[in-house]
């Protein structure tokens, strides 16, 4: 589904990402570890095309196509989809009006989907306006439903979520990528599973959200460079007993 | 663009304070169909469905003026003189004829208005209409209007002002006198659509009583040579309230020097101020003023403002209190839009035209109290045309 070939980004002249290669094949979820400015986010607003992150090297093919220089529309319409952290407040425009934009025509039921994610009475808000950290994950999930991007780019869902909503949005989250139980309504596991297939990369600082969402696999990117792909529990293991020190032992 | 320091100075003698009477118009749909489609163009209900009353002046004639509501009054003003005994009361009470040339203009030279009232403790259900219209070239309409909301009454009024498709230049003189009187609300919504040269200069002073609401909608996004306006609200009795939002676009050609100043004379009242402004090429001078002269008031001035293309943009907030206990804010903002909203839209499959479409329909999406549907459908429609303006 996505593939990155030696990509090398700059941002602001500062080299950010060094050399990444990376594979998400069709249907896993990949789980992005590493510490605070090791280029996680960087590499997620590179691979959706973001102004500001220069490719000085390598490529990024999508789906077989190369997108390394493709619009950030042009990418969304090709199934790429972004949940953000920080999203911007667009004063007057309703979150509902939002979610048609990303549903661009397909018939979605929005005040289901609102229902789903307890957000109903913000579909009238405007997008992000004074929205808590657990509120923008509620209305991104909201708008990426909508979307049903073929890979879901998630920063963090878990930052700022009280815990509460954390299983809630994990639920969501599987949802969306056609792994969910709860929503299911009926359908078979077979019936869900046989559905198109959907992938992930999830970027995570703590690892929480691996109790609520199932990971295929777990790389680990550290000081702008991939230095780890394996199981995402024993990586997330490895990190919790020694922090990041190990990742500098393998990179170095 | 136009002179910044003396935006106001038109030059009355241009202009010819005189013009053929046209006949009265009995069916609204008798109009001839290039009036209608202007009338309809500032929210003008052709068909009154959906209106209480309606009051049409062409050049110096009232060609039309009907209401079928009950409790509520609606003439020409020069009518209202003779059934109303009292009404110098009310006249010239609020703004001073001496206030500069224009209203010295609208006081020796009269060309009629509406006179609105509505009895005590009536709630007028549907909005009447209003409608300013100038067809002559070269024409300076001077019309005096004068509205009263009786105790406890509610009323909404648009006003429309448009001239005809093929004037090049006229003159607009308004003065308008609003009474709100105890625990009244008047609801007051005026769509701007002049021509390109025509000089438009609305004098509106308003005096609202303990617990009455004045909510004053102001939408102007088609070119307009220049306007001038900073209407006056005096909230005289406790717990009186007054909110003004206004919509404004400026294309290349265009100056528009608007504001709103609000006095909050009594404890407890409370006022706010929210003004959009686009400019494409034209130039915007969004005032506001708070003035806190009671302890106990609350007020809030908001004024944003987006440059597209070229063209000035000006925001003038002031804020001035005078005795301990007065709350009052401003909000000013002055830019372009910002590109992290662009790309967080195209994240979503949205173009970057889209994008910045849907921001700009966003920014000038004001909350506006009571905007009737096919007035919204009229805003969606200016939006469209601004966004082709700037692209």
């Amino acid at each position: 589904m996505l593939l990155i070939e030696a990509l090398k980004v700059e941002v602001g002249g500062k080299e950010i990402l060094r050399d990444v290669n990376m594979e998400i094949p069709a249907g896993e979820t990949h789980i992005l570890f590493g510490p605070n400015g090791s280029g996680k986010t960087s590499l997620m607003m590179t691979i959706m095309g973001f102004s500001g992150y220069k490719v000085v090297h390598g490529r990024i093919l999508f789906k077989g196509e190369d997108i390394t220089c493709m619009p950030i529309h042009e990418r969304a319409q090709l199934g790429i989809g972004v949940m953000f952290q920080r999203p911007p407040t667009i004063n007057g425009l309703k979150t509902r009006n939002l979610v048609e934009i990303c549903a661009a025509g397909r018939d979605v039921s929005t005040a289901a989907l609102a229902r789903q994610l307890a957000f109903t009475e913000f579909l009238d808000r405007d997008v992000n306006h004074n929205f808590s950290g657990g509120e923008i994950k509620r209305s991104e999930l909201l708008q990426l439903t909508a979307q049903q991007p073929d890979l879901v780019l998630l920063d963090e869902p878990e930052s700022g979520v009280d815990l509460e909503s954390i299983s809630m949005i994990g639920e969501s989250i599987n949802g969306l990528l056609h792994r969910g139980v709860t929503f299911a309504r009926g359908k078979t596991h077979k019936e869900i599973a046989e559905q198109p297939q959907k992938s992930a990369l999830v970027i995570t600082h703590t690892g929480h959200i691996l109790d609520y969402i199932t990971a295929d696999r777990g790389q680990v990117l550290y000081d702008g460079v991939l230095c780890c792909s394996r199981n995402a529990r024993e990586i997330l293991k490895w990190i919790r007993e020694y922090g990041y020190e190990e990742c500098i032992r393998c990179t170095t | 663009m136009y002179d910044l320091e003396t935006p106001g100075d038109v030059d009355l003698k241009r202009f010819d304070a005189d013009a053929e009477a046209h006949a009265y118009v009995e069916e609204l749909g008798r109009l001839s169909s290039n009036d209608a489609d202007q009338f309809m163009d500032v929210g003008v209900d052709v068909d009154e469905t959906d209106r209480s009353g309606t009051f049409i002046v062409k050049d110096r004639s009232v060609i039309h003026c009907k209401t079928c509501a009950e409790g509520v009054e609606m003439m020409s003003i020069s009518q209202a003189g003779k059934a109303h005994d009292w009404l110098s009361d009310y006249l010239w009470r609020n703004v001073d004829p001496e206030t500069d040339r224009f209203t010295q203009q609208a006081k020796s030279k009269p060309h009629e208005g509406y006179f609105i009232r509505s009895l005590p403790g009536v709630k007028v259900e549907k909005p009447l209409q209003a409608c300013l219209y100038i067809a002559r070239e070269g024409f300076s309409q001077h019309v005096h209007n004068l509205v009263i909301a009786e105790e406890g009454s509610e009323i909404h009024i648009i006003t429309g002002c448009a001239t005809a498709p093929h004037l090049v230049s006229g003159l607009h003189v308004g003065v308008s006198e609003f009474y709100v009187k105890k625990g009244a609300k008047l609801t007051f919504t005026m769509i701007h659509d002049w021509g390109e040269k025509v000089a438009v200069r609305p004098r509106t002073v308003t005096r609202v009583e303990e617990g009455g609401v004045l909510v004053s909608n102001y939408i102007s996004m088609k070119p307009v040579g220049s306007l001038q306006m900073y209407p006056t609200t005096y909230l005289d009795g406790p717990d009186a309230v007054a909110r003004f939002n206004s919509v404004l676009v400026a294309g290349a050609g265009s100056c528009l020097d608007v504001g709103s100043r609000i006095v909050l004379n009594a404890p407890g009242s409370r006022a706010e101020i929210i003004s959009r402004g686009i400019t494409t090429g034209g130039t915007i001078i969004a005032r506001g003023e708070l003035i806190g002269k009671a302890a106990g008031i609350k007020a809030h001035l908001e004024c944003k403002g987006l440059i597209l293309n070229e063209g000035l943009m000006k925001a003038i907030p002031e804020l001035s209190g005078s005795v301990p206990g007065v709350e009052m804010s401003h909000e000013a903002a002055v830019g372009k839009i910002d590109q992290r909203e662009i790309e967080y839209l195209m994240a979503r499959g949205l173009s970057e035209e889209a994008a910045i479409s849907t921001i700009v329909r966003g920014f000038l999406n004001v909350d506006i109290d009571g905007l009737p549907e096919n007035l919204k459908k009229k805003l969606d429609k200016a939006v469209s045309e601004t966004e082709k303006d700037m692209m």
